[in-house]
C-alpha cells in the first residue's frame, strides 16, 4: 500500500516536471546565499582565531631614535634578553606606483602577514634570507609592479596591497638605508630583565590607536548575516509557492488514497518523507552553489576585513562538514516552514470534500483581512523596537519586522492600488487589464514579496552605502585639510620640521595630545592652534555660538561624536579633562573610524595643564600643487623617516578605495537577491500560465489576439512590478533610517546623515522592470504560440 | 450571408491523423436559425469554431455576404470576431475578473459599438437586473450562461454561434435560457447556428442540419 | 588623528606566524644531505678545544645540555639549555647584513619540575651577532649562554656556566667537570642507521651542578649533575626513520649510559649504546646490543607517548625502567619533541634525561 500511495504521489512531480524544477531550485537557492554567507563567516572567524593571539601588532610599542636604530642596539637589546625586533620601512616606486617596503626579521618579528607564504618549503626560506631575497605581496600588487627591476615576488594574498613584505636585508639594500627604521617590542618580555635606558638610548613609543577588532568585524559580519537570511526567505516563498501549488493539485489524489484506505497519518508521514527527500538533494546542491559562491565573495570579504579593519583573512576557502552539516539543516526547518500550511491543510481536509481544484490561492476577503492585520502589527512592532528597543539585536529585530509587515502589506496595498486605479483605465481592456491585475495579486503575492524585500534591500543598503561614501567623502575632506601631514620622531626634528616649514609652506599647525581618561574611557585630547584649517573645515556636528573662540580661549571644549553619543552627553556638560580642571563641552564633531573618545581644546589652555608633552605633529598649509614638492623637502631638510611624511591625496585614495572595497560583497549580495527574487517571479509565472487559460481563452474568443494578449500579460507583470517598486521606496527608505541611525549607532558609535539618490531609485525600477518582464517573457511567447485548438479545448465539453 | 463551401478539417493525434470534416458545404441566410445536430464526437464544434472565425479550415472556402474569410489573417479573424459574430459556448463563456455589467458590455465596447440603452433593455430581459456588480463565479449556472448571451448579442452581430448554450443547466432552466435566446436573436436579426442534441429545440428552429461522416445531411 | 581607517590600513599587512615557516629546518633532518655539505668521514680524529666550535659545513649541530638536579627539600628538576645551528648553505655568515644569511640558530631551554614544564625558544639568524658560538669558548643566542670558566690550560668545558630566561622562569647554573670528554661511536663516529648515516658525536657527562632556578613560585638553590651533548651532522636519519628515543642515564655506581634507538618505519629500532666507567673509560656497542621497550604511554599534546620504558644492555648486566619527573616535559616549540628528566631503578638505580622525537 504505501508503495502503490507513494508512487501515485510522487507521479504528480513526473507529469509537472517544471513545479518540481521551481520546488528545487528556490530550495537550492535559497540554501545557496544562506550557506555561503555562513562558509564567509566562518572562514572569517577560523582567520581571526588564528591572528587572536597576534593581531594588535599595531598597538605593540615601538622603539626609535630620531637617526634611526642601529643594528648594534638592537643586537645589545636581544643580547640583553628583551624580545624586540627590528623594522626597516620606507616607500620605492615600481612600476609606476609607489611600493610600501616593510623589511622585517622573521626570525624575531612578532606573527607576521605573508610569512605563511614561505611555510612549508625550504628553498624559499632559504631565497628570502639571502640574496637578491623576495618580495611578498598580494596578487593585485605584483600585477602593477609587473617586472620592475626588482627581487623577485611571491604571491602572499594576506599582504595588504602596495606593500611588500621582505627580509630585512633585503629592504636595507632596496631602501638604501643603513639604519632600522624602528624596533617592536613584544608585549610579553623575560623575567627580570634590565631596564630598557640602560641598554640602549631609544625612545618607546605606544600607538594612539587601537581598534577592538572582534567589535567591528561583529557589526559586520552580523550584516552579511542578515543579508543571508533575508535571501534565504526570499528562496523559501519560490519553495512554499510551489509546494502549496503542488498540494491543491493534488487534492484529488489525496481524497482518493485516503478514500482507498491510507490512514491520514501514513499519508502525512509520506508527504512528510518526500519534502525531506527534496530538501536534501536541493540542499546538497545548495551547497556546492553556495561554497561556490563563497569563494567567489571570499577575496572581496577579506579584501573590506583587511582593509578596513585590519583583520587578516584568509583569500580561500576550506570545506568545513560542519557547515555543510548546519546548511542541510537549515534546508529542512526552511521545508519544513514552508511546507507547514499545506500539510496542516492536508491533515485537516475532509474525506469528501469536493476534490475539484479550488482557484489555487485566490485570495478571499478574509485572507486579504488577515494579511493587513498582520502586517499592521508588524509594522507597529516595528515601530515601537525603534523607539524602546536597544543594542543590536533589537535593532535587526526591527528591521526583520520592517520588511516581514511591509511583504504582508504588499498584496492588500497592490489590489488597493489597482482598485483606486480604475478611474483611469480608458476603454474595456483597460479596464480588464486592472481587474485582471487584481484578481493575479494573490496568486504572485509571494513572488511578489520576494520582489519587494530585494528591491526594499536595494533601496536600503543603496541609501545607506551611498550616504557612508557621500558623508566619507566630505569628512576627508574636512578632516584632511592640510596638504601634508607630518610627525617628527623628537623634538629636535620637530623643531627642524617647523624651521622648514616656515620657510618652505603657507603654515604649519601643530596637532598634539596627550592621553587622558574621558569619562571613564581612555582617550585623547588634543591641543589646537586657533586657526582657519579648524575653523573652516572642522566637521562640527551641533556647537553653541562663538565654538571656536570658546575653544581657542581654553573655556570650552568640543567632543568627538563617539564620546557625545557614548556618555549621553549635552552641549554645556562640564568635561573632566585633568585632576581639577573641567571645561564645558560645547560642540562635537564627527570622527568616522575611530572607536576611542576624543576631544579638542585650544593649545594653550592643554599646555598649561600638560607643559611636558612634546608636539610632534603637524600639519602643513600649501599649494596642493606644490605638496609633493613640499613633502619631499621637508623630509630631506628635517630628516624625517619615509612615513614621516603623509600626503593628504595619498592618504585619501587609499582611504576611498579602501572603502569602495568595502561595500564590494555587500553589491554582489545585492544583486544576487534580486536574481533571485526575478526566479521567483519567473517559476510563480510559469506554474500560472497553465491556470491562466480559461481567464484568456473567453477574451481570445471575443476577438483579441494572442498576441495582444501575451503583450497585456508582459504590461500587467511589468504594472505589478512597478507598483511593488514604488512601495518598496518607502521600506527601503525606512530600512536605511534604520541601519543608519539605529544600527550604526550600536555597531560603531556615531550616526550618519541620510541622503538621498533618486537616480538609484530609477535604476532600480529599470532592474525591478527588467527582472519581471525577463521572467514574464516565455511565459509570453507561450501564449503567443498556442494552438487555436488548445484555446478551444477550455470551452469544450468534456472539461 | 454565411456562406461554407466544401470545409475540410483533419487533426492529427497521437495515432495518425483524424478526418473530422470531410466537405462540408452550407449557408445561412440573414433572420434564418439552424440547429446543428449530430452524435457526439461528430465535429459538431469543429464545424462551429470553423464559422467562428475561432479555427481555421484545411481545405475549401468560407465567406460572410460574399467576401473570403478562410484566408484572412489572425488579425483580420480576430477584428471579425469581434465586430461581427456572437459566441455563447457550453460553459465558461466570461471573463472572471470583471463583473456581469462588464462582460456584458465587454464585446461591444471593443468593437466599439457599446450602447447603454439596448444594454439596459438586455439587462432587464435578462433577468439580470440588480447582478450588474457582481463577478462570474457570484452567478448560479443559469445566470452565467444568460450573461453570456447578453454578451454575445449586446454587439448586434451579425452572425450568433451557440455551442450547446444549455447542456450544463437543468430541464427548467435550460427551457427559459433557451427561449430567451431564440427571442433575442430574432430581435436582433442576425443569423444564428446552434449544436444541439435536444429534437425539440431544433424543430423550433427554421432549419435542422445533421452532421455525420464528416458530412452534412 | 586620521582616523583608524588608514591606521588600520598600515597595520593589516602585519599578522600570522612566522616560527611555523622555520619548523621546516628542523623537521628536514632526515632529508638528503645537499652535495654542498660535508658528510661525516670514519677515522678522522676530533680535536679540541677546535671541535668545542662550530662546523658550518655541516647541515646541522647542536650543544645540547640536560641536567637532573634536586632541591634542598628533595623535590627534583630538570634543566635543558640547547643551541642549535641549521645551515640554509654551508659556510660561515659574513659579519653585519649582508643580506646572505646561511646560519640560523635556534635556542631552547626548559625547567621540569614534578607539575609544570615551562619551555622556552630563541631564534636569529647568523652574522648579526645575535647568536653564535665564539672563543674563548661562549655558545649563546640572545642573553642564553655557556660560557666557560676552565683555567686556560684545561678543556674550556670543563668548567661552565649557564644561563637562560623565558617569561616565565630563568635559572642561573654552575658546572664542573669532573671526568673526562667521552667520544661516541668509533672514536666519535657515530652511525646512525644501517645505511651509514652518520654523525660526530662526543659528550662530557661529568658535571656537578649547582645554582638557582628562577621560578613562578620564586628562587630555589639546586643541585645535581650534567650531560653536555656535541653533535654535528649533515643527515643523522635515513628516509625511512621516523624519530629517535635518546638516553642519557648516569647511575649511583658512578657509571653512566648514553643510548639512543632510531625508530624505522616497519617499527624497528636502530641502537647504539656507549657505557661509561666511572673513570670515563668507554665501551661502543652497535645496533641491537642495546634493547629498548615501550612501556606506560600518556596523552601529551594530543599525542600518545611512551613515557616509561625498559632499558637492557645485556653485555653490562642492565635492565631498568625509567618513569618520568613529569610525563608532560612537551617542547612545545617550533620543532616539537619530548625532552625531560627520567628517575632509574632496576638492576641500577639512578637519574637522568630522556628525549623522544617523531611523535606525531
Ligand atoms: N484539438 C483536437 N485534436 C485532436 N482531435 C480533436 C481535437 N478537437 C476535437 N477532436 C476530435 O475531433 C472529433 C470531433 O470533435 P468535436 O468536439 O467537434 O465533436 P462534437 O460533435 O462537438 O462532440 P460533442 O457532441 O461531444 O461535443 C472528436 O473525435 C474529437 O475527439
Ligand atoms: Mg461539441
Amino acid at each position: 500500500m504505501t508503495r502503490t500511495a507513494l508512487m501515485a504521489l510522487l507521479s504528480h512531480w513526473r507529469r509537472h516536471k517544471l513545479q518540481l524544477a521551481t520546488l528545487l531550485t528556490g530550495l537550492a537557492l535559497a540554501t545557496a546565499l544562506w550557506s555561503g554567507v555562513q562558509a564567509i563567516n566562518a572562514e572569517a572567524r577560523r582567520s581571526y582565531d588564528r591572528a587572536a593571539a597576534t593581531l594588535g601588532q599595531d598597538v605593540l610599542d615601538r622603539l626609535t631614535a630620531p637617526e634611526g636604530v642601529t643594528l648594534d642596539q638592537f643586537v645589545a637589546l636581544r643580547r640583553a634578553g628583551w624580545q624586540v625586533s627590528p623594522v626597516i620601512e620606507g616607500r620605492i616606486r615600481a612600476g609606476g606606483t609607489p611600493l610600501r617596503i616593510l623589511g622585517i626579521d622573521p626570525l624575531t618579528a612578532p606573527p607576521q602577514a605573508g610569512l605563511t607564504a614561505l611555510a612549508g618549503d625550504n628553498d624559499i626560506i632559504g631565497d628570502f634570507l639571502s640574496t637578491p631575497g623576495l618580495l611578498l605581496v598580494a596578487p593585485e600588487t605584483a600585477a602593477q609592479i609587473g617586472d620592475a627591476d626588482l627581487p623577485p615576488t611571491r604571491i602572499a594574498p594576506d599582504v595588504a596591497p602596495g606593500t611588500a613584505v621582505t627580509d630585512l636585508a633585503t629592504a636595507r639594500r632596496l631602501l638604501e638605508r643603513q639604519r632600522l627604521s624602528y624596533l617592536l617590542v613584544a608585549s610579553e618580555q623575560p623575567l627580570g630583565l634590565p631596564p630598557l635606558s640602560d641598554i640602549a638610548e631609544l625612545d618607546r613609543r605606544t600607538p594612539d590607536e587601537s581598534t577592538d577588532l572582534s567589535e567591528l568585524t561583529d557589526s559586520f559580519h552580523l550584516n552579511l548575516t542578515a543579508f543571508g537570511l533575508l535571501s534565504f526567505a526570499v528562496g523559501l516563498f519560490i519553495v512554499q509557492s510551489a509546494i502549496g501549488l503542488a498540494f491543491e493539485q493534488r487534492r484529488q489524489s489525496f481524497r482518493t488514497l485516503r478514500a482507498l484506505g491510507l490512514s491520514l497519518r501514513r499519508l502525512m508521514v509520506l508527504l512528510t518523507a518526500e519534502l525531506a527527500v527534496f530538501a536534501l538533494l536541493a540542499g546538497i546542491a545548495g551547497l556546492a552553489l553556495g561554497y561556490g559562491i563563497a569563494a567567489a565573495l571570499l577575496p572581496g570579504v577579506a579584501g573590506t576585513l583587511r582593509g578596513l579593519y585590519g583583520a587578516s583573512v584568509a583569500g580561500t576557502l576550506a570545506f568545513d562538514p560542519a557547515w555543510a552539516a548546519a546548511g542541510l539543516g537549515i534546508t529542512l526547518a526552511g521545508t519544513a516552514l514552508a511546507g507547514a500550511q499545506a500539510l496542516w491543510r492536508v491533515a485537516r481536509m475532509p474525506l469528501l470534500a469536493p476534490a475539484q481544484p479550488r482557484a489555487w490561492a485566490m485570495a478571499s476577503a478574509r485572507t486579504l483581512t488577515a494579511q493587513a492585520g498582520g502586517a499592521v502589527a508588524l509594522l507597529l512592532t516595528s515601530a515601537v523596537l525603534v523607539w524602546v528597543g536597544e543594542g543590536l539585536i533589537a535593532a535587526f529585530a526591527c528591521l526583520g519586522a520592517l520588511l516581514l509587515g511591509a511583504a504582508l502589506a504588499l498584496p492588500p496595498l497592490l489590489i488597493g492600488a489597482l482598485r483606486i486605479a480604475r478611474p483611469l483605465a480608458r476603454g474595456p481592456v483597460g479596464e480588464w487589464l486592472l481587474a485582471d491585475g487584481r484578481q493575479q495579486v494573490p496568486a504572485l503575492s509571494l513572488a511578489l514579496m520576494a520582489l519587494l524585500l530585494a528591491l526594499s534591500a536595494n533601496v536600503g543598503v543603496g541609501t545607506m552605502v551611498g550616504s557612508f561614501r557621500t558623508t566619507f567623502t566630505a569628512w576627508l575632506d574636512q578632516r584632511l585639510a592640510a596638504e601634508l601631514y607630518v610627525t617628527a620622531p623628537d623634538e629636535a626634528a620637530a623643531a627642524r620640521v617647523r624651521a622648514a616649514g616656515d620657510e618652505l609652506a603657507d603654515a604649519v599647525v601643530p596637532i598634539w595630545s596627550v592621553d587622558v581618561d574621558l569619562r571613564g574611557r581612555p582617550g585623547s585630547v588634543y591641543g589646537i592652534a586657533d586657526d582657519p584649517l579648524y575653523r573652516d573645515n572642522w566637521p562640527i556636528l551641533e556647537a553653541l555660538p562663538e565654538v571656536w573662540d570658546r575653544v581657542a580661549a581654553g573655556t570650552g571644549a568640543i567632543v568627538n561624536e563617539q564620546l557625545f553619543r557614548g556618555t549621553d552627553m549635552t552641549l554645556g556638560a562640564p568635561l573632566r579633562m585633568a585632576e581639577g580642571w573641567e571645561v564645558p563641552v560645547v560642540g562635537v564633531y564627527s570622527d568616522y573610524g575611530n572607536p576611542a573618545p576624543q576631544a579638542m581644546i585650544g593649545s594653550d589652555a592643554l599646555s598649561r595643564r600638560y607643559p611636558d608633552v612634546p608636539r610632534l605633529r603637524f600639519a602643513v598649509r600649501t599649494d596642493p600643487d606644490q605638496a609633493a614638492e613640499v613633502a619631499a623637502q621637508l623630509r630631506e631638510r628635517a630628516r624625517l623617516p619615509d612615513q614621516g611624511v603623509v600626503n593628504q591625496s595619498e592618504v585619501k585614495a587609499l582611504s576611498l578605495r579602501v572603502f569602495e572595497q568595502t561595500f564590494l560583497v555587500t553589491g554582489a549580495l545585492n544583486v544576487l537577491t534580486l536574481g533571485v527574487a526575478g526566479i521567483a517571479v519567473l517559476t510563480s509565472l510559469l506554474t500560472l500560465s497553465g491556470l491562466r487559460l480559461p481567464q484568456l481563452a473567453p477574451l481570445w474568443a471575443l476577438g483579441m489576439r494572442p498576441r495582444t494578449l501575451a503583450a497585456l500579460e508582459v504590461a500587467r507583470t511589468c504594472l505589478l512590478a512597478l507598483l511593488t517598486w514604488a512601495l518598496s521606496l518607502p521600506v527601503g527608505l525606512a530600512l536605511a533610517w534604520v541601519l543608519l541611525a539605529k544600527v550604526n549607532v550600536e555597531a560603531f558609535g556615531w550616526r550618519l546623515p541620510m541622503h538621498l539618490f533618486p537616480a538609484q531609485w530609477i535604476g532600480l525600477a529599470g532592474a525591478a522592470l527588467l527582472a519581471a518582464g525577463l521572467a514574464c517573457l516565455w511565459p509570453a511567447i507561450r501564449l503567443t504560440r498556442l494552438p487555436p485548438s488548445r484555446l478551444l479545448r477550455v470551452f469544450a465539453h468534456d472539461r | 450571408m454565411l456562406d461554407a463551401h466544401d470545409l475540410r478539417k483533419t487533426y492529427q493525434t497521437g495515432d495518425g491523423s483524424l478526418t473530422v470534416l470531410d466537405g462540408v458545404s452550407l449557408s445561412v441566410a440573414r433572420g434564418e436559425s439552424v440547429a446543428l445536430t449530430g452524435e457526439s464526437g461528430s465535429g459538431k464544434s469543429t464545424l462551429l469554431h470553423l464559422l467562428g472565425c475561432l479555427d481555421t479550415p484545411d481545405g475549401g472556402r468560407l465567406s460572410l455576404d460574399g467576401s473570403r474569410i478562410d484566408d484572412l489573417d489572425d488579425a483580420g479573424r480576430a477584428r471579425l470576431r469581434r465586430d461581427r459574430i456572437g459566441v455563447v459556448f457550453q460553459s465558461l463563456n466570461l471573463i472572471p475578473s470583471l463583473t456581469v455589467a462588464q462582460n456584458l458590455a465587454f464585446q461591444a465596447r471593443l468593437a466599439g459599438r457599446h450602447d447603454p440603452d439596448w444594454q439596459e433593455r438586455l439587462t432587464r430581459r435578462l433577468g439580470l437586473d440588480g447582478l450588474g456588480q457582481r463577478f462570474p463565479e457570484q452567478l448560479s449556472g443559469g445566470q452565467q450562461q444568460r450573461v453570456a448571451i447578453g454578451r454575445a448579442i449586446a454587439n448586434r452581430p451579425d452572425l450568433v454561434l451557440a455551442d450547446e448554450p444549455t447542456g450544463n443547466l437543468d430541464e427548467t432552466t435550460a427551457a427559459r435560457v433557451r427561449d430567451l435566446l431564440l427571442e433575442l436573436v430574432d430581435e436582433t436579426g442576425a443569423a444564428f447556428l446552434m449544436v444541439t442534441h435536444s429534437d425539440v429545440l431544433a424543430a423550433r428552429l427554421s432549419r435542422r442540419l445533421h452532421l455525420s461522416g464528416g458530412r452534412l445531411a | 588623528m586620521i582616523a583608524s581607517v588608514p591606521a588600520a590600513i598600515l597595520s593589516a599587512a602585519l599578522a600570522a606566524v612566522p616560527a611555523a615557516v622555520l619548523a621546516q629546518g628542523y623537521a628536514g633532518l632526515g632529508a638528503e644531505a645537499d652535495g654542498d655539505f660535508a658528510v661525516p668521514q670514519q677515522g678522522a680524529a676530533l680535536a679540541f678545544p677546535g671541535d668545542h666550535l662550530p662546523h658550518p659545513d655541516y647541515r646541522i649541530e647542536w650543544w645540547y645540555l640536560t641536567a637532573a638536579l634536586s632541591a634542598a627539600d628533595g623535590t627534583r628538576y630538570g634543566v635543558q639549555w640547547t643551541l642549535f645551528r641549521s645551515a640554509l648553505r654551508p659556510g660561515s655568515d659574513t659579519p653585519g647584513l649582508p643580506g646572505d644569511t646561511r646560519q640560523v640558530w635556534m635556542g631552547h631551554a626548559a625547567v621540569t619540575t614534578p607539575d609544570a614544564h615551562l619551555f622556552d625558544e630563541r631564534l636569529a639568524r647568523g652574522g648579526v651577532g645575535q647568536a653564535g658560538v665564539t672563543e674563548p669558548f661562549e655558545a649563546w643566542i640572545d642573553d642564553w649562554t655557556m660560557r666557560s670558566t676552565a683555567p686556560a690550560d684545561a678543556d674550556p668545558l670543563d668548567a661552565i656556566t649557564l644561563t637562560a630566561r623565558g617569561n616565565r622562569f630563568a635559572y642561573d647554573l654552575a658546572l664542573e667537570a669532573t671526568g673526562p670528554l667521552v667520544l661516541h661511536g668509533d672514536a666519535g663516529f657515530s652511525v646512525k642507521s644501517p645505511a651509514g648515516q652518520a654523525s660526530y658525536y662526543y659528550s662530557q657527562p661529568f658535571y656537578d651542578v649547582s645554582g638557582t632556578l628562577t621560578l613562578p613560585e620564586g628562587d630555589i638553590e639546586v643541585t645535581g649533575s650534567g650531560w653536555l651533548d656535541r653533535e654535528w651532522s649533515s643527515q643523522p636519519l635515513s628516509g625511512d626513520q621516523e624519530g629517535w628515543d635518546w638516553f642519557s642515564l648516569s647511575f649511583e655506581s658512578g657509571a653512566k649510559l648514553m643510548g639512543f634507538g632510531l625508530r624505522e618505519s616497519d617499527g624497528g629500532h636502530f641502537t647504539s649504546a656507549t657505557w661509561i666507567a666511572p673513570d670515563g673509560t668507554e665501551t661502543a656497542y652497535g645496533d641491537g646490543a642495546l634493547r629498548l621497550t615501550p612501556g606506560a604511554t600518556a596523552e601529551v599534546a594530543g599525542r600518545t607517548i611512551p613515557v616509561e620504558w625498559r632499558v637492557e644492555l645485556p653485555d653490562e648486566g642492565l635492565d631498568v625502567t625509567t618513569t618520568p619527573l613529569n610525563p608532560q616535559a612537551w617542547m612545545g616549540t617550533t620543532f616539537s619533541y619530548w625532552e625531560g628528566p627520567i628517575a632509574i631503578s632496576g638492576s641500577h638505580d639512578g637519574h637522568g634525561y630522556l628525549e623522544m622525537t617523531g611523535y606525531e
